[in-house]
C-alpha cells in the first residue's frame, strides 16, 4: 500500500486552566506498517522543525501493558479496532485521505493537564482507599502451596488482575462510571482466598473513594466492556456490587 | 588505579554469610525510624518493593516516579516469569543450583555472595506475592504451575499468563498503596529526579522537576536508594519503555556514585525488526519460540534479493536454499544456544547480505517444520493413519497455537503477517543492561547513604542475565536485601533530626538544574532531541553493538563527544521550562545518554576479552573445535570495572573489583 496522507483534527489545550480547542494538522507520507504513536512522532517532529509546539500525549511501553497511552480517536476510546491500546493501534487501521479526530479521554474525575494528557490520580486514590491486601512485606509469611486455590478461581482472578488503569471504561462511558476499573480490582482480591477476609470492607472504601471522585454512575450500558483493551467483562461489575451489598448489610 | 571493598562479609562460608550477617546487622529501634526519613526514586518491582517495606517498617518514605502512576513502572512489560528455588517440581532445584546456573549464565562476571544471597531469598518472594493476592498460574490441583526457562535444567519459573512483571509490580503497588494511605510514605508521581544531593560527603536529598508544573524541588532524607531501571535507551530503540533514562544513575555518578561495567548489555535475539526509519521502539518476543522455531536466511544472494523485490515468498524457497545457520554452526545446541551467540549469529548472516526484509536486518522464525511434526503426532494419536497434508497441517496449528497463540496474535497484530502460514521475521534488539551504578554486599553506592537497587545496579547478572532473573533480583533486592542492610547504615543516624533543604549544598544543586532547563527552552537551536538522540543510538548500534573491535570503540568514542558538543550548540526544545514539556524531559535524558555513550564505548575498549553479552572481535578462539567462537580472558578480566567520574568521560579513571570465585569453577563455555 502506497503512503498515507492525513487531515488530523487535534484537541490543543495550553494548560488544565486554559480553554482548548479543536486544530487541523496535515501529516504525509504516512507508512501502514506506524503505530498511531509513531504517527504523531512524524506530526510532533514536523511541528518541531517548523517552530510550532508538539502535541503532548500520555505514552511509555508502548506495547500495550502501562496503561499510559490514551487517545479518544474518530470517538472511540484507544480508537477503532477492538482489544487494542492506542500504541498497539497501527496505520493500516486508516486509508490515504482520511480525517482522524483525536481527543483526550474526558471525564470529570480525569481533568485535561494539556493536550491529551489527563491526570487519572483519582484511579490511584481509589486503590489506596482499599485495592490492597494487609499483608506485611517482611516475608514470614506462610508457603505459597500451603493453601492450595481452584485453578478456575486462580484464572477469573488473573482476567480481572489483567486490567491496566487506562481509563478507557470511562472516557467511553456517558456517565463517566468508574466500575469496570474498581470492579476489577474489588474481583481480583475476592477471587482469592487472601483477599476474602476484607472483602466487604475494600468493596465499601473503595466504591465510597470512587463517588467521592466524582465518577458517575453505572447504568449498564456495557459500553466499557466494549472499549476496555484488556477484555474486562461486566461480571466484575456484578461480582463488586455483590461484595458491596453483603458489606453494606453487614455494616 | 585501585582495587575497591565490596564488603561482603568474611569467615564464614558462602552459604551461612548472609543469615550470619542478618544476625549481626545493626537494627534501628523502630521508636527512632519514625525519624529517619529515606528517599526512593522509582517505582519498579525494585523501588516500589523497597518503599513499601521502608515504610512498613516505619521509616518515613517518599517514593518518586515519572509517570502519572506508580503502577506504570516498566517493569509492568515483563512477559515471561520469575525464577524462585522452591523445587516444587521435584526435579532437583535448589538454591546452591540457582547460584551456580546465575554465575555461569553471567559468564562468571558476577558477585558470588551477592548471587548467593539473591538465591537464599528466591523462594520468600513467592510466598510474600502469593499473600499479597498475586494471580500466579496454578495446575489442576490448585498448586503453583512453573516452567522452564531458557539455559536451565529445572523448572523454577513461576508466571501469570504472560504478564508476570505486571502482576508482580501491582502486588508491589497495592503494598504501596496500603502504606500510601497509612501516611508512611509521600508519593510524588510525575517527578523526575534530576539530581542527588550530598551534604558532608552523604547523600542527603535530591532535586526533582515537577513534569507538569516546571517547579524544580528539593527532597531532603537520611538516605536515597535509586531504583531507576536500566539504560538500553542509549541505543534509542530497545525493548525498554520511552521514558526509560541513565539520568537518575548518571547523576549520582557525577556526585561520586562508581559506574559499573556499562558496556555490559543484553541484546535478545528474538524480537520484531525495525519496518523504517520511524521506528520509535522494538517489541519483544519471548525466547520460549526458540523451543520449536528453526532460525534461517535464503543461502542463495538471488533469493534474498527476490524476496526484498516481493518476486519471491520465503514459503517458495526449497529446503536446500536454506541456510540453517544456527544448526549449521552448533549442531550440539541449534536453534536453543544461548541469547548472546544466536543474536552474534543472525548479525553476522545479516551484514553478510543475508537479512530478508527491506531493511536488510531481519532473519526468519519458521513454525513450518514443528507444525508439520506436531501435526504428524497428534494424526498418530488420533489413528489418522491416511491424513492428507493440509489435515496434518491443521492438527499441528493447533499444538503450536496452544502453546504460542497469544505470541502469533501479538506478532500479527504488530506486522499485519500470519506466522502460521509464513516465517516470522525476527532480528535482536537491546533489552537489558546489566552494568549500573556499582553497589556493595550493602547495596551502597560509593557515596556513602546512596543506595541502588534492581536493574540501575550492576551486581548480580554478571556479563549476561538469564531468563527471568530480574524479576527476581529485583524484589529480592527491595523485599528482603535493603530493608536489613540499610538499618545498619541509618543507626548512625537516629540523633541527626530531620535534614535542612537550606544548604548551600541544595541552593547549588538546584540553580544548577534550573540553569540546565533554561538552557535547552532558550538554546534555540535546530535539531529536535531526537534527531540527537537517533545518532547516537545508530553509534552505539554500529559500533558498540553485538560485536565490538578496537578501531570501532575509538571512533565511537570520538564520534559520540563530537555530538555530544553538537548537541549542546544546536538542540531545539520547544515551549517553556515551567509547563509540561516533554521533549524538555527527553532533552536531559539525552544530554546524559550522550555522556554514558561515551563511558559505554571506553569500558568496552578496556575489557579486551570476550564474554556474556561482551564481544571483542579481538578476543576469539582460534582453531580446534571452538574456533571464531567468544574467548574469556579470566586471568586478566576476572573483574568489576567501576569507573570513577573525574569531569567528562574521556576522564574516567578505572578501579577494579576483583571477583574471587571459592565456591564454582570457572569454566570456557560450549555450544558446538
Ligand atoms: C519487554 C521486557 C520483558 C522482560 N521480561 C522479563 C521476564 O520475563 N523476566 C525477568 O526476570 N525480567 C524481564 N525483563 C527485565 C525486567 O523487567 C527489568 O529488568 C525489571 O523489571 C527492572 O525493574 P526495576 O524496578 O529495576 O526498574 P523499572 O521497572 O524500569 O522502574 C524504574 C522506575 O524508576 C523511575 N525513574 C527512572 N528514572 C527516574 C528519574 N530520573 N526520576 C524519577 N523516577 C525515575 C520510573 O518512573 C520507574 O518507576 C523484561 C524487560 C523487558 C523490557
Ligand atoms: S477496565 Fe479496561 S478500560 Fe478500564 S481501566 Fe481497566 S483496562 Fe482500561
Ligand atoms: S504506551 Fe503503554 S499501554 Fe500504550
Amino acid at each position: 500500500m502506497k503512503d498515507m496522507n492525513l487531515t488530523l483534527k487535534i484537541w490543543r489545550q495550553k494548560g488544565a486552566n486554559d480553554k482548548g480547542k479543536m486544530i487541523d494538522y496535515q501529516v504525509a507520507g504516512i507508512s501502514e506498517h506506524m503505530s498511531f504513536l509513531e504517527m504523531m512522532d512524524v506530526l510532533n517532529e514536523q511541528l518541531i522543525n517548523s517552530g510550532d509546539s508538539p502535541v503532548a500525549f500520555d505514552h511509555d511501553c508502548r506495547e500495550g501493558i502501562c496503561g499510559s497511552c490514551s487517545m479518544f480517536i474518530n470517538g472511540e476510546a484507544h480508537g477503532p479496532v477492538k482489544g487494542t491500546t492506542t500504541c498497539q493501534l497501527h496505520m493500516r487501521s486508516f486509508k490515504d485521505g482520511d480525517t482522524i479526530y483525536i481527543e483526550p479521554f474526558r471525564a470529570k474525575a480525569f481533568p485535561v493537564l494539556k493536550d491529551l494528557v489527563v491526570d487519572r490520580s483519582s484511579f490511584d486514590r481509589i486503590q489506596r482507599s482499599g485495592g490492597f491486601i494487609s499483608v506485611n512485606t517482611s516475608g514470614n509469611t506462610q508457603d505459597a502451596n500451603a493453601l492450595p486455590i481452584p485453578k478456575q478461581d486462580a484464572d477469573l482472578a488473573m482476567d480481572a488482575a489483567a486490567c491496566i488503569g487506562c481509563g478507557a471504561c470511562v472516557a467511553t462511558c456517558k456517565n463517566s462510571s468508574a466500575m469496570l476499573f474498581v470492579g476489577a480490582k474489588i474481583s481480583q482480591y475476592a477471587l482469592l482466598p487472601q483477599g476474602q477476609v476484607e472483602s466487604k470492607t475494600r468493596a465499601q472504601n473503595m466504591v465510597a473513594q470512587m463517588d467521592a471522585e466524582g465518577f458517575g454512575n453505572c447504568t449498564n450500558t456495557g459500553a466499557c466492556e466494549v472499549e476496555c483493551p484488556k477484555g474486562i467483562d461486566l461480571s466484575n461489575i456484578a461480582r463488586m456490587n455483590r461484595e458491596f451489598l453483603g458489606g453494606s448489610l453487614k455494616g | 588505579m585501585s582495587t575497591i571493598d565490596n564488603k561482603v562479609p568474611h569467615g564464614k562460608p558462602l552459604k551461612d554469610t548472609w543469615t550470619s550477617y542478618k544476625d549481626k546487622v545493626d537494627l534501628v529501634n523502630p521508636a527512632n525510624k519514625r525519624n529517619l526519613d529515606i528517599i526512593v526514586v522509582g517505582t519498579g518491582l525494585a523501588g516500589g518493593s523497597a518503599a513499601a517495606t521502608l515504610a512498613e517498617q516505619g521509616y518515613n518514605v517518599k517514593a518518586f516516579c515519572y509517570q502519572d502512576s506508580p503502577r506504570r513502572a516498566h517493569s509492568i512489560a515483563a512477559q515471561g516469569g520469575i525464577n524462585a528455588a522452591k523445587n516444587y517440581q521435584g526435579d532437583g532445584d535448589s538454591t546452591y543450583r540457582l547460584f551456580y546456573d546465575t554465575v555461569k549464565g553471567g559468564d562468571y562476571r558476577s558477585r558470588e555472595a551477592n548471587v548467593h544471597r539473591l538465591a537464599e531469598v528466591s523462594a520468600n518472594i513467592i510466598d510474600q506475592c502469593v499473600a499479597q493476592g498475586v494471580p500466579f498460574a496454578r495446575d489442576y490441583g490448585g498448586l503453583l504451575d512453573n516452567r522452564s526457562f531458557g539455559g536451565v535444567l529445572v523448572s523454577r519459573t513461576f508466571y501469570a499468563k504472560g504478564q508476570t512483571g505486571q502482576q508482580l509490580l501491582l502486588g508491589a503497588y497495592s503494598a504501596m498503596n496500603r502504606q500510601i494511605a497509612r501516611g508512611k510514605i509521600t508519593m510524588y508521581n510525575r517527578h523526575e529526579m534530576l539530581d542527588v544531593v550530598i551534604v558532608d560527603g552523604k547523600a542527603r536529598g535530591i532535586i526533582t522537576r515537577n513534569i507538569v508544573t516546571g517547579e524544580i524541588d528539593r527532597h531532603s532524607a537520611h538516605a536515597v536508594v535509586l531504583g531507576t531501571g536500566g539504560y538500553g535507551n542509549v541505543f534509542f530503540l530497545s525493548t525498554n519503555a520511552m521514558g526509560s533514562n541513565v539520568t537518575a544513575g548518571w547523576k549520582a555518578h557525577k556526585r561520586g556514585a562508581y559506574f559499573a561495567n556499562p558496556c555490559y548489555t543484553q541484546i535478545h535475539p528474538t524480537c520484531i525488526p525495525r519496518s523504517g526509519d520511524y521506528q520509535s521502539k522494538l517489541t519483544l518476543m519471548s525466547e520460549s519460540l526458540r523451543n520449536d522455531g528453526r532460525i534461517w536466511v535464503p543461502g542463495r544472494k538471488e533469493d534474498v534479493d527476490a524476496i526484498r523485490n516481493g518476486s519471491l515468498k520465503p514459503t517458495q524457497i526449497a529446503e536446500e536454499n536454506r541456510d540453517y545457520y544456527l544448526e549449521r554452526r552448533y549442531p550440539a545446541f541449534g536453534n536453543l544456544v544461548p541469547r548472546d551467540v544466536a543474536s552474534r549469529a543472525a548479525k553476522e548472516r545479516c551484514d553478510a547480505g543475508f537479512g530478508v526484509n527491506a531493511t536488510g536486518e531481519a532473519v526468519y522464525l519458521d513454525f513450518a517444520s514443528a507444525i508439520v511434526r506436531y501435526g504428524k503426532e497428534q494424526a498418530t494419536i488420533k489413528g489418522e493413519k491416511n491424513a492428507s497434508e493440509s489435515r496434518i497441517k491443521e492438527l499441528g496449528k493447533d499444538i503450536v497455537k496452544a502453546k504460542y497463540g497469544n505470541l502469533f496474535d501479538m506478532y500479527k497484530q504488530i506486522t499485519d503477517d500470519n506466522p502460521y502460514e509464513t516465517p516470522m521475521m525476527i532480528y535482536p534488539a537491546v533489552h537489558y543492561t546489566m552494568g549500573g551504578i556499582w553497589v556493595d554486599y550493602n547495596l551502597m553506592t560509593t557515596i556513602p547513604g546512596c543506595y541502588a537497587i534492581g536493574e540501575a545496579n550492576f551486581s548480580d547478572h554478571g556479563a549476561n542475565r538469564l531468563g527471568a532473573s530480574a524479576l527476581m533480583q529485583g524484589l529480592a533486592d527491595g523485599y528482603f536485601v535493603l530493608p536489613y542492610t540499610i538499618g545498619a547504615y541509618l543507626s548512625y543516624d537516629i540523633r541527626t533530626g530531620p535534614i535542612s533543604t537550606d544548604s548551600p549544598e541544595f541552593e547549588a544543586a538546584e540553580k544548577e538544574v534550573t540553569k540546565n532547563m533554561e538552557f535547552f527552552v532558550n538554546n534555540k537551536g535546530t535539531n529536535s532531541v531526537d534527531y540527537y538522540h537517533k545518532k547516537l543510538g545508530n553509534i552505539m548500534w554500529e559500533k558498540c553493538g553485538m560485536s565490538r573491535n578496537e578501531k570501532g570503540l575509538n571512533e565511537a568514542i570520538d564520534e559520540i563527544a563530537a555530538l555530544r558538543e553538537d548537541f549542546w550548540k544546536n538542540v531545539s526544545v520547544p515551549g517553556y521550562a515551567n509547563e509540561l514539556n516533554p521533549e524538555l524531559e527527553k532533552a536531559g535524558r539525552v544530554a546524559d545518554f550522550l555522556e554514558l555513550g561515551e563511558l559505554f564505548a571506553k569500558d568496552a575498549l578496556d575489557r579486551n576479552e570476550s564474554c556474556g553479552g561482551h564481544f571483542r572481535e579481538e578476543s576469539v578462539e582460534v582453531g580446534g573445535p571452538q574456533d571464531g567462537e567468544a574467548k574469556r580472558d579470566d586471568k586478566n578480566y576476572a573483574y568489576v570495572s567501576a569507573w570513577e567520574y573525574k569531569g567528562k568521560p574521556s576522564e574516567a579513571v578505572l578501579h577494579k573489583e576483583q571477583l574471587e570465585f571459592k565456591e564454582i569453577e570457572l569454566k570456557q563455555r560450549s555450544y558446538k
